[in-house]
């Protein structure tokens, strides 16, 4: 067929790829109800087959917030280093939203690929949904959390006298804040995922990952630990760093966050998403032989 | 030119031996390479290299018209396969191209994605989006595709509830509501009971009949002369072959010529990756318990299977006796005799036999297709054509090949005199026999 004519609607062409390709984003547009449904897959098989169900949606965090708040906040002394008096226990669980999102995802979309290794090797269809599909499953975790956050910030003053925490204007910020959160989760995870399928050591090596980067992120302790103004932007190198301090600052109506330290995390994600988006679609196409 | 459905034009795939297999691993390999791991790593692409490459596929180029159906046959190994993921996008070519005009349709396997705890109202929804139907697609065939499958009273029950053929029916159903103009099939997706191949096989006609093009990937000759009417054969990777099937029959059989009474594993064989019991060996000895592939029809012979049991599980080992030309003899189970299909099993390695009586299989060329089924799912391990050997037409049933029939059986007759019997005749003995 010469180039003149005029191709008919669909036309799939099939050719050898050069190492470094962008995203086809009208093609993964193009397949956005396999997205929503592989979600809901994952949304749904989370906790079947489990006594509690959905509830540990609801225990996980809150779980996490008592043994925070004993061993960080009390023992650890933290609860008096926050520099501000909304309790220690609202400022961990605010940190939890994005956080819960950020582990999840990180788990679930490195180990995305290989688990779907038989989807992958029998059908056609952009394999970024996978893991992204994975990562926005987490988001359910967002909504309960939150829901939770609000709960506790009513029910908190009523039966411990806590103060009255209200969120300032800064809380329309929370939808962009948890895109934020999203794209932090899948630029880590798209390496890990496409990675994973290569070297299955990857596997191994998330739950130390998790561990660490869960110290190195403010979740348990507050952010003004780290003083000197450059030693912030080395810490905001984290990008997970700048996402908790803007959903506490955006929940909570703490002090607006260090907005040196929220760029060098916004620059940090947007690197590293783009590099991931093109390493992933530079192994993609050997995913199907090597899995 | 317009009516052309699919092109494909100098298509190459390469592979380097052993590569892609041996390029993950475990962390227990990685220590067990622990020295040479961190050099290695580095140093792949170069070692890669090295390694001589694997030409699964090499210039092959042809041309489908809009509503034909064509039927690409091959032995195991000849690069149907390779095809079949390149042409569904599920691997790229390493040179060459296809082109392929109008909205296509993969089945390489029937009921990908679907996920046991989820119902089957939500596998129909998730596995139509897999193989590419829009969700008001899907909703429009949602009837059909529940009475197809004859599930309507299950359609809100966990898949892992149905019995294995409900789970089979419905999966197909879901694949056979797909209206692509372009459907590329795998053979593959025909295993399976009698009555499930029958359906794929009719699906399949009356899709080829509405004017759809079809690409029919198959070792079954019989299979391919019922729906196509062209074939192209491929050979270690390269077209050797374009024309009509029944030109196609003796080129098949030529490359099927070769007798290999034995086959023995290759650690590199892909298998499924989730099977749990890997075929090892498979055999034809001979009455005097040698391995050969040349039968004397008079006498009884043993198929052999050898396989190791990996991880405790449930499966049934089975083999297919195909003629050369791809028409089924029988098809047995080790279940068979206890009716049962599924036996639990426990992990080591295991030899299965089967004695074949003499003077049952008509003299010709016969093959092997090898499988350890399991319950709703694809089979842990399966063989498609190996274990070629051929019947001799020796012995005292060489005079009777003119009958008609698949098999040749030398039964006992008797007989009863009613009423008022005459004294038995006795027979010349140089007269013998019928």
């Amino acid at each position: 067929m010469t180039p003149t004519q005029p191709l008919p609607p669909e036309v799939t062409r099939i050719r050898p790829s050069g190492g470094w390709r962008a995203v086809d984003l009208r093609e993964v547009w193009r397949y956005r109800e396999l997205l929503a449904f592989l979600t809901l897959r994952d949304i749904k098989l989370r906790y079947k087959q489990t006594a509690l169900g959905v509830a540990w949606a609801v225990i996980q965090p809150l779980l996490n917030v008592v043994v925070a708040t004993v061993f960080f906040g009390n023992l650890g002394g933290m609860a008096g280093r926050t520099g501000t008096d909304v309790p220690y226990a609202l400022l961990t669980l605010a940190a939890l939203v994005p956080w819960q999102l950020f582990s999840y995802a990180l788990t679930q979309s490195s180990n995305s690929l290989v688990a779907e290794q038989r989807l992958i090797t029998k059908v056609y269809f952009p394999r970024l949904i996978v893991p992204v599909a994975s990562v926005l499953s987490g988001l359910v975790d967002v909504a309960v959390t939150l829901a939770l956050l609000v709960v506790v910030m009513v029910a908190g003053p009523l039966l411990f006298g806590w103060p009255v925490v209200v969120p300032s204007a800064a809380v329309v910020a929370v939808p962009a804040l948890v895109l934020f959160a999203v794209l932090a989760a899948l630029a880590v995870g798209l390496w890990l995922a496409a990675l994973n399928v290569q070297y299955r050591d990857i596997r191994y090596t998330i739950p130390f990952l998790t561990q660490f980067w869960l110290l190195a992120t403010p979740v348990m302790y507050p952010a003004g630990i780290v003083q000197d103004a450059r030693l912030r932007l080395v810490y905001g190198l984290n990008p997970m760093v700048g996402v908790v301090e803007g959903f506490r600052w955006a929940l909570l109506g703490t002090a607006a966050p260090d907005w040196g330290m929220m760029g060098v995390s916004a620059a940090v994600v947007v690197a590293l998403l783009t590099g991931g988006v093109f390493y992933f679609r530079r192994m993609e196409k050997t995913f199907a032989d090597v899995v | 030119m317009g009516d052309v459905a699919i092109r494909v034009d100098g298509l190459g795939k390469r592979y380097t031996l052993g590569g892609p297999r041996e390029r993950y691993g475990t962390l227990r390999d990685q220590i067990g390479r622990a020295g040479a791991s961190l050099r290695g790593l580095l140093r792949r692409r170069q070692r890669a290299d090295a390694r001589p490459p694997f030409w699964a596929l090499k210039d092959v180029s042809f041309e489908v018209k809009r509503g034909e159906a064509v039927g690409i046959i091959g032995r195991n190994g000849a690069g149907k396969s390779t095809l079949l993921k390149i042409l569904s996008r599920i691997t790229e070519p390493t040179e060459g191209g296809a082109d392929l005009y109008g909205r296509v349709g993969s089945l390489l396997e029937v009921g990908t994605g679907f996920h046991p705890e989820l119902t089957g109202r939500e596998n129909i929804y998730l596995n139509g989006a897999i193989l590419g139907m829009r969700r008001a697609e899907i909703v429009r065939q949602f009837d059909a595709i529940v009475a197809f499958a004859e599930v309507e009273k299950f359609v809100d029950t966990p898949v892992k509830h149905y019995s294995s053929g409900m789970y089979t029916r419905l999966a197909f159903a879901v694949a056979a509501h797909l209206e692509p103009d372009i459907l590329i099939v795998d053979e593959v997706l025909a295993v399976g009971d009698a009555e499930f191949q029958k359906k794929c096989l009719g699906k399949m006609e009356e899709v080829a009949g509405r004017g759809r093009t079809v690409l029919f990937v198959s070792h079954n000759m019989t299979a391919v002369l019922k729906l196509c009417a062209r074939a192209v054969i491929l050979k270690d990777g390269r077209k050797v072959f374009d024309g009509t099937p029944a030109e196609a029959i003796p080129v098949h059989l030529s490359h099927a010529d070769r007798i290999l009474p034995e086959w023995r594993d290759d650690e590199s064989r892909p298998t499924n990756p989730d099977g749990l019991v890997r075929l090892t060996g498979a055999r034809v000895r001979q009455p005097n318990g040698l391995i050969g592939g040349l039968m004397p029809a008079d006498k009884p012979f043993d198929i052999e299977i050898e396989y190791i049991v990996l991880n405790q599980t449930s499966c049934q080992i089975a083999f297919r006796l195909n003629r050369a030309d791809g028409e089924t003899v029988l098809t047995t189970g080790d279940g068979d005799v206890r009716s049962v299909t599924y036996r639990p099993r426990l992990p080591g390695r295991f030899t299965s036999r089967v004695r074949f009586p003499g003077h049952f299989l008509r003299p010709g060329r016969y093959y092997l297709l090898i499988a350890v089924n399991r319950p709703a799912a694809p089979p842990h391990d399966l063989l498609e054509a190996v274990v070629h050997f051929e019947i001799d037409g020796v012995g005292s049933l060489r005079e009777l090949d003119g009958r008609l029939g698949v098999v040749l059986p030398q039964f006992h007759w008797s007989e009863d005199c009613v009423g008022d019997c005459p004294e038995p005749l006795t027979l010349n003995p140089q007269r013998g026999g019928l």
